[in-house]
């Protein structure tokens, strides 16, 4: 493959920060990515995950600090790196009148990916919907739709996959699958990944690193299993309870 | 500027409009009511005793010509406010498309909608009301061209603003151009308008088009003073325009609000 990424290093974080009027959304944070990584951002509701997601895509502006993804300073290269990286969350929705095959091949255009309806079709065969390729896209099940969205955030082979809480609405047979896949595929591609859920079971089988954040700092990093040691707790999601309930305290000053 | 994701965008709106029946019918539904309200209550008013002589004529012209600054003003807005509605916009601004791929897209989209609308206007008020809007001639090309623009500088501002102002100031999207409609002396001249409106007046653009038409059905020809007028003021307010987007969508930036408005 021919990566735009010269260095191992994907995304370099350097002391962000965001803030929306009163709200310290981002406090100083710093993290890196290493190519073939998945990252997950693990925190409470309002830890700052997502606005951390947008900052990433250029979609927010950070108060201070910098990013750099493939080398690039985001700030002035947002176009060229957007290129080479792609965003699927279950929040965000695709026309809904639209077929699912022409929603894909809108975003394969939009990235201007060499030979669409064969990437499309390639793309649908893997994820095994195959059989929606025809349906409007307003009448997918969630876990359908789930599954189209991967797709379209897959289409141009990103070489960094952002995905704020994908499986969320999934049942857990999807969720499962969804799990697996996307461990396969990035794993195929060495892709690298950032991942955001509220899911453990997620977090523990997809992510190689954990950012344990909390009111917009990071608690702590490491792999799931150190995560959980770091706590002393019996599993992740006893981690996350504590966290969540006496975070503060393991706040630094 | 990338003529591929333009097109892909072209793309995207001519399944997004062809494939809804809804969207289709509202581009004929008020315009041909209007035509018809219009064209009846004039043919009644001429009727009457102290009537305006081709009075049907300005009346009519006027109607179709605002109707193509309304409707590319619309076509940009109404773009963008789909993308919000089906909680696409994220997905659209974290692809590698720049603002004005996004805008030439929905420019070129309203201009074929609304060649689309008046040529069922044109014909429909050449069959009901014996009004030919190619008595124009070659003059309708500058007049069509100048509302066609200055449509694309309101429907920028009026993005903006909801981008900055949230779903909140929709009601915008589609009052803005009816605060303009009487300013801009488009169905009567502007030394009808109070003397201390007149001078606001001549600074739309369209203005200048609905005086150019006046004076062509009227049979002096279109003047180079109302296009160089039109054509100047419409350069000044699409930068300025574009510029004031721009503005918006750094304040929307920096808000964190490009990523609330696509998912809420
Ligand atoms: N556009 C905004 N304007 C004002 N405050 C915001 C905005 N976006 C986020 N915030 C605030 O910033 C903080 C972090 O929000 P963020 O959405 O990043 O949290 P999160 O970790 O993704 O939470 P969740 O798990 O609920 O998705 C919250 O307190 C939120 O209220
Ligand atoms: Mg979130």
């Amino acid at each position: 493959m021919n990566r735009v990424a010269k260095s191992d290093l994907i995304l370099r974080v350097t002391n962000l920060y965001k803030t929306f009027d009163n709200t310290i959304a981002v406090d100083g944070i710093s993290f890196h990515l290493a190519r073939g990584e998945v990252l997950g951002l693990l925190g409470a509701n309002g830890a700052g995950k997502s606005t951390t997601l947008q900052i990433l895509l250029g979609l927010t502006t950070p108060t201070s600090g910098q990013v750099h993804i493939f080398d690039r300073d985001l700030s002035r290269h947002r176009i060229s790196i957007l290129q080479h990286c792609n965003f699927a969350s279950a929040y965000t929705g695709l026309p809904t009148n639209l077929k699912v095959w022409e929603n894909l091949l809108i975003f394969a255009y939009l990235y201007q990916v060499p030979h669409p309806f064969k990437k499309i079709q390639s793309l649908l065969q893997l994820l095994q919907i195959e059989h929606l390729k025809n349906q409007v896209t307003g009448h997918l099940s969630s876990g359908e739709s789930t599954r189209v969205h991967l797709a379209k955030a897959l289409l141009n082979d990103p070489e960094l996959l952002l995905l704020d809480e994908p499986t969320a609405s999934l049942d857990p047979d999807i969720a499962d699958k969804m799990r697996k896949f996307l461990r396969h595929i990035q794993q195929e591609r060495g892709m690298s990944m950032i991942y955001t859920s509220h899911n453990m079971r997620d977090v523990e089988e997809v992510c190689d690193r954990v950012l344990f954040m909390h009111r917009g700092r990071i608690l702590v990093s490491g792999t799931p299993a150190a995560i959980t040691d770091h706590f002393q707790s019996a599993s992740l999601e006893d981690a996350f309870i504590r966290v969540a309930r006496e975070g503060d305290q393991f706040l630094s000053p | 500027m990338n003529l591929y994701r333009i097109t892909a965008l072209v793309l995207r709106y001519t399944f997004l409009y062809t494939r809804s029946f809804p969207r289709v019918l509202e581009m004929f539904f008020w315009p041909v009511m209007d035509l018809l309200v219009w064209g009846m209550l004039t043919q009644y008013l001429q009727s009457a005793p102290y009537q305006v002589p081709g009075f049907i004529r300005f009346l009519l012209g006027s109607m179709i010509l605002w109707d193509v600054l309304y409707r590319s003003q619309q076509a940009t807005t109404i773009s963008f406010l789909e993308d919000i509605w089906a909680r696409n916009l994220m997905n659209v601004f974290v692809a590698p498309v720049r603002l004005v791929e996004f805008f030439m897209a929905t420019f070129c989209v309203g201009m074929v909608k609304i060649l689309i609308t008046v040529a069922v206007l044109t014909l429909l008020s050449a069959a009901f009301f014996d009004f030919q809007l190619f008595s124009l001639g070659a003059s309708l090309i500058p007049l069509f061209i100048n509302l066609l623009v200055m449509g694309w500088s309101v429907g920028m501002v009026t993005t903006g603003m909801i981008l900055r102002w949230g779903q909140a100031s929709e009601a915008l999207a589609w009052g803005i151009p009816f605060l303009l409609q009487p300013v801009c002396a488009a169905f009567y001249p502007v030394s009808t308008l109070p003397q201390w409106l007149q001078p606001i007046s001549l600074a739309i653009p369209a203005t200048h088009v609905f005086e150019g038409m006046r004076d062509v059905l009227a049979g002096k020809g279109l003047s180079g003073f109302s296009l160089f007028y039109a054509v100047g003021l419409n350069c000044i307010y699409l930068v300025g325009a574009a510029l004031l987007f721009r503005y918006f969508f750094n304040q929307a930036r920096h808000r964190g609000l490009l990523a609330k408005l696509g998912t809420q």
